[in-house]
């Protein structure tokens, strides 16, 4: 009993620093290891789908292990451990960035182009069971293969409590109530793909971390399955979903799909404090939406972007994640774009906001979008023309507006917000003169 | 309060609720609209004129308009300009006795989505605020009801109610996946305003009811198949059905046909 399991899910929210690992996951013996976010990237055209599953899991690497449903057995050309790296750097080209402008001075009236100045990066960003007892569980074994540093296995099981026994008693440690969650999915006929590190296997690869596990099906469902993730979650997860298709922005079939609010410009302090603000900024656009709704934070055609806050994935990456519609000829694509559309979606779900699987469908929208928040730096030099006063009032009001503009995404307080602008917060506007006679 | 005679002045009094709602907190571009109302409106005129009808007024393709433009989803310019032509198109094209059997909202929005990946229905697009839903219900009661089709709307809102239910049980999910399913406002939105076109729909009651239940049962069907959007897909589908259940039923008297019915059918194009 000494190998830990996980739900469906892994990785990471680029402003979520606390790293961890979600689903089903069960530690050592009292020990609670919470897997709060996690990362995925689903690649899909037609019924084709690769997953790929990014993994955080930083404890015990015997303790690790992980519950997929899927639609059929897999055979072992359908399985491959990928490289953590590519989930880097879809994570890198897609995060909410911040981009700066700078004030030109007003006696020269001039302005500088856009810079970004990079994208928020990720901080956070078992003994066989005897056949015969199988059997009598209802519990088959269709196939078992090493790949990787995995061990894996691909069960088919007739009924829910026979699966957790049968788990149970291979050394998976099983949250309760995992029957009532695996139940779903047997009635669905899902088959269920079990992993767990082999450490043998492990040691050789010389890696520290977990690489990715990726998995190739033909399935009409457009699907994650993340209820198994929340049997022993404690509160809500977050999970970054890359979804790369051929035509278009993809969105959730069954959940709200909505935008993050974008392209507005910020206090400039908000460049030291960008983890928090992005922070607060997801949780009120999430809460204003009932705690339901998936938020877009990127769609854009993998063959440009702009500004870049990492560059496009090559085709040889876009390989590794299982993308195979892409014509190999050297400059086969220009600047007008690929044939592929990458949509960056972030769920915070938990048991009660988020009672069914994700379903996704793809659209026909292929209107950019990304979360970037603006910083404009005033001039700071020295203005000895008629203009310079102008320049000192309209900048007055562009500080408040900013103020006001950040209340409103993070929903932080006046206090913070004044104190972290410092000089430039330029006061309350003063009152008219009327307001101060009744009091 | 008087309310209207005609109760598709409720109905685009609704829908137009709607439409300033997805205007305003929804992410419904600007663009879009005034394209499927040209559209749809530029295609009644033509078609009154080309087949010398008498004119029939502008309400009914005010209400598939606004259908459309709720439901159907554009990338491109051209596809809410193809729905609404397709859509009005249909009324005047497609009909056997005299009567119109596709749903033209319905019908335009499934061409589209046949025709091109650039033209989709995004289900989820209303959110699941509970407000939001209880008012779409006893608004959309009030005017099923005005135009004495709330049997239509209720009957396949029972229907797939329980199919789904059953699925559930059937699952071993819990209740709350139940109303979730159900929370949606594009289902309240096709049960009240477009399965209950009095137009499209069988004449008898009974033929009514069964045809409800048929779209019930083939969405249910679609979507054990993972089909997106299976409700708009059973309607289209089951559409044809609506000439042959009248013809089984045609023995029915035309007098049985409520006033306020009388008076919808009448205006047909």
């Amino acid at each position: 009993m000494r190998t830990a399991i996980c739900g469906f899910v892994l990785a990471l929210s680029a402003a979520h620093p606390a790293a961890a690992f979600c689903g089903f996951f069960v530690g050592k013996a009292d020990s609670q290891l919470f897997n709060k976010s996690s990362q995925v990237a689903i690649v899909r055209d037609g019924e084709h789908t690769v997953i790929t599953m990014g993994n955080d899991f930083s404890g015990e690497m015997n303790e690790f292990a992980l519950v997929v449903p899927v639609p059929s057995v897999l055979s072992r050309d359908q399985i491959h451990v990928g490289e953590r790296r590519l989930l880097e750097r879809l994570d890198a080209y897609s995060a909410p960035r911040l981009v700066e402008y700078s004030d030109g001075d007003p006696c020269a009236v001039r302005r500088y182009p856009a810079m970004a100045l990079g994208a928020m990066r990720s901080h956070v960003a078992a003994s066989p069971v005897a056949e015969r007892a199988t059997k009598a569980l209802g519990v088959t074994v269709e196939a078992a293969y090493t790949v990787g540093e995995y061990d894996i296995v691909l069960l088919s099981a007739n009924q829910s409590e026979g699966l957790e026994i049968w788990l149970r008693e291979s050394g998976y440690r099983m949250p309760p109530r995992a029957a009532a969650a695996l139940a779903p999915y047997i009635r669905q006929q899902m088959k269920f793909f079990v992993a767990k590190v082999n450490l043998k296997e492990q040691r050789k690869t010389g890696f520290q971390q977990l690489r990715p596990i990726q998995i190739a099906f033909d399935s009409p469902r457009f699907m994650l399955p993340i209820r198994l993730g929340m049997a022993n979650a404690d509160g809500p997860q977050d999970m970054i979903v890359y979804a790369v298709t051929r035509n278009g922005r993809v969105e959730s079939s069954n959940y709200q799909t909505v935008k993050m609010p974008s392209d507005v410009e910020v206090p400039e302090f908000v460049q030291r404090e960008f983890g928090d603000f992005y922070q607060a900024t997801f949780a009120k656009a999430w809460r204003g939406h009932g705690r339901r709704a998936l938020l877009t934070e990127y769609v854009w055609n993998m063959g440009f972007c702009d500004p870049c806050a990492a560059p496009p994935l090559d085709q040889e990456e876009l390989r590794g994640l299982g993308v195979f519609w892409l014509n190999d000829q050297p400059g086969a694509y220009h600047m007008g774009g690929m044939p592929l559309t990458l949509t960056r979606l972030h769920v915070r779900y938990d048991s009660e906001h988020f009672p069914e699987d994700l379903m996704f469908q793809q659209t026909g929208d292929q209107q950019p979008f990304q979360g970037r928040y603006i910083l404009r730096h005033p001039y700071r030099g020295e203005i000895s023309c008629a203009a310079g006063s102008e320049y000192r009032k309209e900048l007055d009001v562009r500080h408040r507006q900013e103020a006001a503009t950040l209340a409103s995404l993070t929903g932080w307080d006046a206090a913070r917000i004044h104190a972290g602008m410092g000089s430039d917060w330029p006061g309350e506007p003063q009152q008219p003169w009327w307001k101060t006679i009744w009091r | 309060m008087r309310l209207p005679k005609d109760a598709r002045w409720l109905q685009i009094a609704f829908l137009a609720s709607f439409l300033i709602l997805g205007l305003l907190a929804r992410d419904f571009p600007l663009w879009h609209a005034p394209l499927v109302f040209a559209a749809c409106l530029a295609t009644q005129i033509a078609c009154e004129r080309i087949l010398r009808r008498k004119p029939a007024g502008l309400l009914s393709p005010l209400i598939t308009s606004l259908g459309l433009t709720l439901l159907l989803r554009a990338g491109a310019w051209w596809v809410p300009v193809l729905a609404g032509v397709l859509a009005i198109g249909s009324k005047f094209t497609l009909r056997v006795r005299g009567r119109h059997f596709f749903n033209p909202a319905n019908f335009g929005l499934c061409c589209l989505m046949l025709i091109t990946p650039r033209a989709w229905c995004s289900p989820t697009q209303w959110g699941e605020g509970a407000m939001v839903l209880l008012w779409i219900l006893v608004l959309g009661c009030a005017v099923a009801h005005r135009a004495f089709r709330s049997d239509v709307s209720l009957a396949f809102l029972g229907s797939w109610t329980a199919l789904r239910a059953a699925r559930v049980l059937y699952l071993g999910q819990r209740v709350p996946v139940l109303m979730h399913q159900l929370a949606s406002g594009s289902l309240l939105l096709f049960t009240f305003f477009m399965i209950s076109d009095p137009k499209t729909t069988p004449r008898a009651p009974a033929a009514r009811l069964l045809f409800a239940a048929i779209v019930a049962s083939v969405a249910f069907a679609l979507q054990l198949r993972f089909v997106q959007n299976p409700i708009v897909w059973a309607l289209f589908f089951c559409a044809p059905l609506v000439p042959v259940l009248d013809a089984l039923t045609s023995n029915e008297k035309k007098e049985t046909l409520p006033c306020a019915l009388q008076s919808v059918v009448s205006s047909s194009p």
